[in-house]
């Protein structure tokens, strides 16, 4: 019994030598990080506030895998994902469309901080100038009267 | 007055976003719509659940209004449906026919002899691929679909009385009745 | 008793919130000093009964009162005594609770520390602030009772939710209240100052204490909230934009702006209108983040219960409150004078350009939050916002904020010259170019990092620079220490905050830039790398009991160069009440990098798939954070507002009669 054992154990040594580098997760490295970087722009459905290539949801692992196959059927980037758009709608996108419907949120911003300063730089100018037209002739001759007694002091 | 006016600023933004943020209490923000609707439902052809021999397509409902329950044993809200269903496939109003959704054949086959059959025939999507065909992301799902096999109209979660008399029944019938 | 006890006491605290929001305001009109004199004592009942009341809460909570519906949702006997107690403000109910304590606990501060106020404005304040709190306790009594009961009492209790089921539970909430509440001072300064008229330096220096304590609170608590979900969602993401966290993080961007803004207008008595404004504004963002936790009408993880009901009743309260106080502004406002002028190129002008960074920032973040829904009520569809865009859009407009941020100090108040302030920076600028250049040459990164790290060194280089002039600037032969003390706790918060920002920012660059990370399928003895550590599966073992879970733990060997440098033991938990798994991350924190382990599922044959992160410099965000807050302590500790308060007092009791 023991020397049965022994050759079984002996019999498995070699495969222990397998036991190296992991495997990543799909056969093809550069496939891989395809995958990864294309899922990560697309919304799960169920947890809704995680990528597909984040998500352990059911749903989440199926489209990986059909994102998977289509990619390495050799479908480009935007065909899987109009694949994607054509089922769950704009919704799946993590990245919003830039559509007519979208102007304002992708615009938006860039429009407000320019408004902001245009407003804030007519704003300061122009009530330096209403303060400067305050100024009155008696005040600048009192001015000049103390600057050229300043200078006699000099 | 122009000086009062840029001060009313902030009140009237704030009141254009307490308007959409009342209509924003009636509305589901985490449910997806269904990119379909107005569209041809997506062909395949799968096997039956009762009978691997036999298949089953949309096109073999042309000519008729239907509707498709997606559906798993897995799922606790379908069984929560279920027998709602059950009770509106005896109304003998339209045919019903089902989509086991990422089951497995033995299961799906079980909870129908516990809890009944209210579909006409199912359809067995074991890996899931005509339901992501067809936009599914959580079972229960319903579509309503056409004579042309066009879709008009997709529930998403359990159909409740409610829903079932006021918002499908009417649509359906409405299908119903025309060419 | 004590859940009755409880209901009593917040019915209690109610009607003293009633006469506190009532008569002192009103007798701040009439001049009815008795009414005003109210404001205080009532101010201390109403603390008194809101602790009473959470305090019952807690005992209920700690003693597995299960007849209490709210504990039975969030509790279990199971659960250890801490979380119990943390429990508290787990859902709903109880985080309104927290909320009201937190605002009664200021508004017992405010009257506490108010000495040298001057009567009237201290009514209005507190009667502010009493206002606030009625809704608060209306809301909570008519619609979220957490003392309700249920008869007969659950056998157990639900259990609190495994993820909140930490450390973080503890404090992230308590802090997050605490700043959200905390600028509620500033918008009853803001709101008392409307009503009387009075907008001048004075009301701006006795904001500025409690502005900046709350936004000290607001920083930390955000800061505990990414902490938090850094280590305990799995995936090694510490910042998702999701709908909750933008409701936290707009209130600090205005408020951000308002502590900057209440600098100038104390200092130089300009851009009162515009303070004023800010202060409301960043409370009526704490106050919307409050509704839209609760409404159910955003999608997010951090959302409570969700209850249209609930929503609409606060949306009410909400339009009341900030529709009222933004209708006083735009009567109230233009009357005031317009402070002191100032030049295009000066400091006054730069700090505007920050607040209008600043707001457009915020608007940002609204817009990016709020556009779902936007288009949603219009029936144009349905979209989804997520990281990417506020990545792409938020960014770029952070970015003159960094380029700005060092050199605010260096530009003299009133008018200052551009040629000047570029002459005296020139040599730095130069200096951050090098360091970009060596930077892009010695680890090949995107341009977005080299851009990252530039700034974070503008900024570092910058600050010190300025930190060095001042403290040149004293008498010849001082010691340091001595120059040090010298300079205003005002400065050295500033000098703190700013370089908190700059190691902020170079931690997010390093962390999003060359961050590596693996998911690999792992069986026992398999090895994989990140940067330039290995990790090698050595164990796995089942069924390990913890108090109220069962976990499945791996155990990996790191090493780096040969060496081995650590073991990490990552965890699969199945919490049993709630039947919910868990994925416990393994993390080894260091000075320069992170090692990150998660678990994923399990394969075929005992593998596992497994996730391995390097993350370099991600210390430096939780760093960076800490000490922007702590800047911010040692600007709210400044001794000049606590100076002379006799001879402030009589001047103010003058100057503080209406118009």
């Amino acid at each position: 019994m023991r020397s049965l054992f022994a050759i079984v154990w002996l019999a498995l040594l070699p495969l222990a030598g397998f036991a190296e580098e992991a495997k990543p997760v799909g056969a093809d490295p550069a496939l891989e990080k395809h995958v990864q970087a294309l899922t990560s722009e697309l919304r799960c459905l169920v947890c809704q506030n995680q990528t597909i290539a984040d998500s352990h949801a059911d749903l989440a692992i199926d489209l990986k895998n059909q994102v998977r196959e289509k990619l390495a059927q050799g479908m480009s980037d935007k065909q899987v994902v109009d694949y994607m758009v054509e089922r769950y709608g704009d919704f799946v996108l993590y990245r919003p469309p830039v559509k007519s419907t979208t102007w304002l949120l992708w615009f938006g911003p860039f429009l407000l901080l320019l408004l902001g300063l245009v407003f804030l730089a007519w704003k300061i100018k122009s009530r330096s100038a209403a303060e400067a037209q305050t100024v009155t002739e008696a005040d600048l001759q009192r001015a000049a009267a103390l600057l050229s007694d300043k200078k006699e002091m000099q | 007055m122009k000086r009062i006016a840029i001060f009313l600023v902030p009140l009237l933004a704030f009141a254009a976003l307490c308007v959409f943020l009342w209509r924003g209490l009636s509305l589901t923000p985490s449910e997806v719509p269904s990119p379909f609707i107005g569209k041809p439902a997506p062909a395949f052809t799968l096997t039956q659940l009762t009978d691997e021999q036999k298949n089953f397509s949309p096109k073999d409902m042309q000519g008729k209004v239907w509707l498709l329950n997606v559906w798993a044993s897995w799922c606790p809200a379908c069984r929560d449906e279920h027998p709602m269903l059950i009770e509106f496939s005896r109304q003998n109003v339209v045919p019903i026919v089902g989509l086991d959704y990422r089951d497995q054949r033995d299961k799906g086959t079980e909870m129908l002899q516990e809890m009944g059959n209210p579909y006409q025939l199912i359809a067995f999507d074991g890996d899931g691929r005509v339901g992501i065909d067809y936009g599914v992301y959580g079972a229960p799902e319903t579509f309503l679909i056409d004579k042309q096999g066009v879709i008009r109209y997709k529930h998403i979660g359990p159909i409740t009385p409610e829903v079932l008399t006021k918002t499908l029944l009417p649509k359906i019938k409405e299908l119903q009745n025309n060419a | 008793m004590i859940p009755e006890l409880g209901n009593f006491s917040i019915m209690l605290a109610l009607c003293l919130a009633l006469v506190l929001g009532i008569f002192p305001i009103a007798g701040s009109f009439s001049r009815n000093v008795r009414w005003m004199a109210l404001a205080r004592p009532v101010a201390a009942g109403q603390f008194v009964f809101v602790t009473v009341a959470f305090a019952c809460l807690v005992s209920c909570f700690v003693t597995n009162d299960f007849s209490v519906a709210y504990v039975a949702t969030n509790s279990n006997s199971l659960l250890p005594l801490y979380y119990r107690i943390a429990g508290t403000w787990g859902g709903h109910e109880g985080s309104l609770l927290l909320w009201v304590e937190m605002l009664s606990v200021w508004t017992f501060a405010v009257s506490l520390f108010s000495r040298q106020l001057p009567e009237q404005t201290v009514a209005r304040v507190l009667g502010v602030m009493g206002l606030i709190s009625i809704g608060f306790l209306c809301f909570m009594l008519f619609t979220s009772n957490p003392f309700e009961r249920m008869l007969p009492g659950a056998v157990d209790g639900h259990d609190l939710n495994p993820l909140l089921q930490d450390f973080g539970m503890i404090v992230h909430p308590p802090m997050l209240y605490m700043g959200y509440v905390g600028f509620s001072v500033a918008f009853a300064f803001a709101i008392a100052a409307l009503m009387g008229g009075q907008l001048d330096a004075a009301w701006a220096r006795w904001s500025r204490p409690w502005t900046l304590v709350a936004w000290m609170f607001l920083t930390l608590g955000i800061f505990m909230g990414s902490f938090w979900a850094y280590y305990e969602l799995g995936w090694g993401g510490w910042w998702f934009w999701d709908a909750v966290e933008n409701a936290s993080f707009m209130p600090w961007l205005v408020g951000t702006a308002l502590i900057h803004s209440l600098a100038v207008t104390e200092k130089r008595g300009s851009f009162k209108n515009w303070t004023v404004l800010l202060a409301i504004i960043a409370f009526s963002l704490s106050l919307l983040g409050t509704f839209l936790v609760r409404s159910g009408v955003l999608t997010s993880v951090h959302a409570f219960a969700t209850d249209p009901r609930r929503g609409a009743y606060i949306l009410i309260f909400l339009a009341i409150v900030i529709g009222g106080s933004l209708a006083l502004y735009a009567w109230r406002a233009p009357k005031v004078g317009l402070g002191g002028r100032f030049a295009l190129v000066s400091r006054e002008s730069l700090l505007l350009v920050n607040n209008v960074l600043l707001l457009v920032a915020a608007a940002t973040v609204l817009l990016g939050t709020m556009y779902p829904l936007f288009l949603d009520a219009l029936g144009m569809g349905k979209i989804s916002v997520g990281p990417p865009y506020f990545d792409t859009v938020f960014v770029p407009l952070m970015l003159p904020v960094l380029l700005l941020l060092a050199v605010g100090p260096f530009v003299r108040w009133k008018e200052a010259s551009f040629a000047e302030v570029v002459r005296r920076l020139r040599w730095l600028a130069l200096a951050t170019l090098i360091f970009a250049g060596v930077a892009a040459l010695s680890f090949a990164p995107s341009p977005l990092t080299v851009m990252g790290a530039a700034f974070s060194a503008w900024i570092l280089l910058v600050t010190a620079s300025y930190a060095i002039e001042r403290l040149r600037h004293a008498p010849a032969g001082m010691p340091l220490w001595q120059r040090i003390r010298r300079e205003p706790r005002g400065y050295w918060g500033m000098i703190v905050a700013h370089a908190g920002v700059g190691i902020f920012v170079l931690g997010v660059t390093m962390v999003k830039g060359t961050e590596v990370s693996n998911d690999v399928s792992m069986h026992i003895g398999d090895t994989t790398s990140a940067g330039s550590y290995s990790f090698r599966f050595v164990n796995f073992e089942d069924n390990i009991q913890g108090p109220n879970y069962i976990a499945k733990r791996g155990t990996f060997e790191v090493s780096r160069n040969g060496n081995i440098v650590t073991t990490m033991t990552p965890e699969k938990r199945n919490y049993v009440v709630q039947h919910m798994d868990m994925t416990i991350a393994a993390i080894d924190r260091g000075f320069t990098r992170d090692l990150y382990v998660s678990l994923g599922e399990p394969g075929i044959n005992g593998a596992w798939v497994v996730r391995v992160q390097h993350k370099p410099f991600v210390s430096w965000i939780w760093a960076g954070c800490i000490i922007i807050a702590f800047g911010g302590f040692l600007a709210a500790s400044d001794k000049r507002y606590r100076l002379a308060k006799k001879r402030r007092a009589a001047e103010l009791e003058q100057a503080a009669l209406p118009v």
